[in-house]
Order: C-alpha cells, then structure tokens, then sequence
C-alpha cells in the first residue's frame, strides 16, 4: 500500500533583515560571513506573528492544496522549537483554524529542527495502518538568535504543512529511516530566552555525522545511489553545510541548488527541510526521485525518498513557495530588534 | 489574567475562521452572526457560512493613540472591510505602509495573533486584513 503527500503548504512572513545591516551594528565583516555561511538575508515575523500563525497560514495552504475536507485529518501534529505556549499545545489551534477539530488526535512535538520530519513519521505510520485516513504534518518556527552570536544571522521563521494520505498522491514516500545519538550540540533550558550551542561542534560531530548516516542509511536499505535521485534536500542551517554533504554524498551540485533556500530566506529551524522540499515539489514532474534529510540538534536526522506522481503536475501548488520568497519588505536593525522583543524595558505592549 | 477567557473560546468560530450565518429565506449573509434574520423574522431559515476572506477596504483610519495591549503596533491601521459575501466587518490591517492603503484595494484574510493578556494570560488569536499582492 502506497503513503505519501496529498498536498503540502508554505508560509514565509513578509519582513526581511540583509546580513549587512545585523554585521553593521555588532562591527563584523558582512562579506566574510556571506561567503563563510552563504547567507544574504533572513525572514523576520512580524509584531503578531509566532508559531501558531505561521502553523495556521502552511496548514491552510496545504488542505487547499490537496482539496480535501478538513474533516477528514485524523491527526495533527506541530514541530517547532519556537511553541506560543509551554503548556497548550499549538496543535489544538491549528485544528480549531483550519476546521479539523473535533474528531482527531493533535500534539505538538519537540526536536530542534527535525521535529516536524518526525511529525511526518508519526502521522505515515497512522495513515499506513489505517488507523486514520489523513495525518497534518508540520514545521514552524520563530526562531531565536542571540544577539551578536553568530546565530543572529541565519534564525529565521516559517514553516511547511504536508497533508500525508494513501489516495491522490502528488508524490510518494517509499521509504523513511532514522539515525539518533545523544549528542549536545545546541539546547535551551527551562527559562532561557536565547538557545546555547557547542560553536564549531556543532559541525563534524553533530550536523555531517548525523545527516550524511541517515543518507547512507537509507540508500544502502533500497539499494540505491546518488546517481538513483533527481534531487536531494537537507536540513540547512546555512548554505554551506548542504553543499559540503551533497559533495560528500556524491551529488552534483544542480541535484542540491534546487532546494537550497537558506541563503535568500534564513534557516526556518522546523520549516527548513520541509520547506526546500516544497520548492522542488513546486516543479517536479511525474517519476523524479528526492531523497530529503532533515536535522534536529541533539541529535539526530530523519531520511526520506520522495517519488513525485502524475497528480503533482495536475495539481500544481497556487502558493508555491518562491512567491513567498519574493514578497518581501526589508527592516532596518532597530526595527528589526523591536519586531522580535529585543529591546528591554519597552514601556509598550505588544500583541 | 484569566478574565474574558470564556467569551475568546466562544468565538474562537468567528474569530478563527470567518463564520457567520445565511438566511436562506431572504438570501442575506450576516457577520458576526445573527440567530434572526431581521428581514425575515419568525419565517427566515438561518444556516451556518463561512466566509471566504476576501473583500475590499470599505473605509479605514490610522490610529495613533493605541488600544490596550497594542502600543508596539502604533500606528496600525483599521479598516471597514467589505467582504465579497456581502457583510461589512471591522479589522486592523496588516504588514502594509499607511501610504498603501486605499479605500477600495483588495484584503484577504490573514490569521494573526489580536491581543495577548498580559506576560502570563492566553494569546487571542483571530481575523485580520492585509493587502492582496
């Protein structure tokens, strides 16, 4: 029995910030980081918007997308490192906004940026056994940079919704596989506004280790090779680490390109994965095989091959993600610390 | 801060998703909705709809002195919104420049955080506007 993607969902707030207005005000070199992270600007949400609305706006998109009836979803689940609500679950309100709820189970879940890869494993394995007939998987964020740490230049926010079903498939999902480790790289505590990470241990320990395993993994399951698949997209907290894996992995550069997005739009955290795999999804015709790799800190990557249907071409995606990606309004630094809270002491409230 | 809660839940329909109610007798749609048509009285027939979202600026205003809760936002725009259904509703608008605005320019519906009580209370999320691209 086949499971895959019924219809999937983008969002990208409108704000942007350019490296070299941030690299302005904390006195660094903005071409060195340009060309050291391959990063030029980064989306920035705006004064009303968090997880929950970004969440809203993808799963939205991806029910319209797939022309389902909301009613129809079994089970909701949101990944994010960025949740509105320590206790209540952004899920709840995803259900209420898109005209799901009541007859479903929801949660939120939780693993750095691969939460919402692991929201897609979760709502497959429903929809495989039956025990539901639509699963909403998703990955959002608002994520947060100290300032002045290197961070500041890449945490962005946005997110993905993919509607996982067994009928009317834009694309399949052959295969998933996992590879998990306690490794601390990157955490927040309780109480902490602002995550901590191990600096230059998050790289060969952390992000390649985990990725280029779970890759491997998976080829070597289904007895495949880089030259089996179109494209590859990876979780990409920049825009050099991907490239350096697509090499490793022995993917042409054109195979990685399509889905790297980082560099325009920031890394989206839980959106990231998903969202360079809607920007394939957007064009991909009937037959192309993707194999998708998401990374949480933490750590651990999940691995996906993706072989796009007929039903893609017919159904094309109206809100494709390079439309987000286009619409874009640019804020200065001031404006830009206001926008995500940084400013202390303010004697104003915000929504 | 837990005050008003009960009243945000109950409209979560409204607020979260544009439902409003239809007489299917006289055909007039009705936001927020209204249990009795005021056209048809006692013989009306009054259904559940849910409103698309799209519309236009009817009339709108720049407020420079904030609404509680709101400060961060100043100056921030409300506009009268005439959905394409027929029903006019009030609502800030969003993510666009004051000198963008104009009575009659196309609006969508967005889902944005309304209101938030406080550093402890519930987050009110609900409808707002902003310009179709």
């Amino acid at each position: 029995m086949d499971v895959g993607i019924v219809g999937y969902g983008v969002y990208l707030p409108k704000y942007r910030i350019k490296v070299e207005e941030i690299a302005r005000v904390w006195g660094d070199n903005a071409e060195n980081i340009k060309k050291s992270l391959i990063i030029h600007e980064k989306t920035v949400p705006s004064l009303d918007e968090d997880t929950a609305t970004i969440a809203v706006e993808c799963a939205r998109n991806a029910i319209n997308h797939s022309q389902i009836d909301p009613q129809n979803i079994g089970a909701i689940y949101v990944g994010s490192e960025s949740h509105p609500y320590i206790v209540k679950s952004t899920a709840t309100i995803v259900a209420a906004a898109t005209s799901a709820a009541p007859d479903l189970t929801a949660a939120d879940y939780e693993f750095a940026c691969k939460a919402g890869t692991a929201a897609i494993q979760a709502t497959m394995g429903l929809v495989k056994s039956k025990m539901i007939r639509y699963g909403l998987a998703i990955g959002a964020d608002t994520s947060q940079g100290k300032p002045g740490d290197i961070l500041e230049y890449t945490a962005s926010s946005g997110g993905g919704a993919y509607l996982i079903g067994r009928e009317n498939l834009i694309a399949k999902i052959l295969d998933t596989y996992s590879y998990t480790t306690d490794t601390p790289d990157f955490w927040r505590r309780e109480n902490q506004e602002f995550p901590s990470h191990g600096s230059r241990f998050t790289g060969q320990p952390a992000y390649f280790k985990h990725v280029i395993a779970a890759a491997k993994g998976i080829m070597k399951r289904n007895d495949l090779t880089s030259d089996d698949f179109d494209y590859i997209v990876l979780h990409q907290p920049n825009g050099k680490f991907p490239l350096k894996v697509a090499k490793i992995l022995d993917f042409d550069k054109e195979k990685i390109e399509k889905g790297l997005i980082t560099p325009y739009i920031g890394n989206t955290y839980s959106g990231a994965t998903l969202l360079g795999l809607a920007q394939i999804l957007d064009e991909a015709v009937a037959g192309e095989k993707i194999l998708a790799v998401s990374y949480g800190s933490g750590a651990g990557s999940d691995a996906f091959i993706i072989e796009v249907t007929e039903e893609n071409e017919k159904k094309r995606n109206k809100k494709p993600l390079k439309d987000y990606i286009n619409q874009k309004e640019y804020l200065d630094y001031a404006l830009y610390a206001k926008f995500k809270g940084k400013i202390k002491g303010v004697n104003l409230e915000r929504p | 801060m837990s005050k008003g809660v009960a009243v945000h839940w109950r409209l979560i329909p409204q607020r979260y998703n544009l439902i409003g109610t239809e007489c299917k007798g006289c055909g007039q749609k009705f936001f927020p909705p209204r249990q009795l048509c005021p056209n048809c009285r006692r013989s009306g027939n009054i259904t559940e709809i849910t409103f698309s979202g799209e519309g236009k600026i009817y009339s709108y205003t720049l407020i420079h002195v904030p609404s509680e809760g709101l400060g961060f936002m100043k100056p921030y725009a409300i506009g009268i919104i005439r959905l394409d259904e027929g029903p006019l509703l009030t609502a800030q608008i969003v993510d666009c420049k004051p000198e963008d605005l104009a009575i009659g320019k196309r609006v969508n519906s967005v889902f944005r955080k309304v209101i938030v009580d406080g550093d402890s209370g519930i987050i009110r999320y609900g409808y707002k506007f902003k310009l179709t691209e």
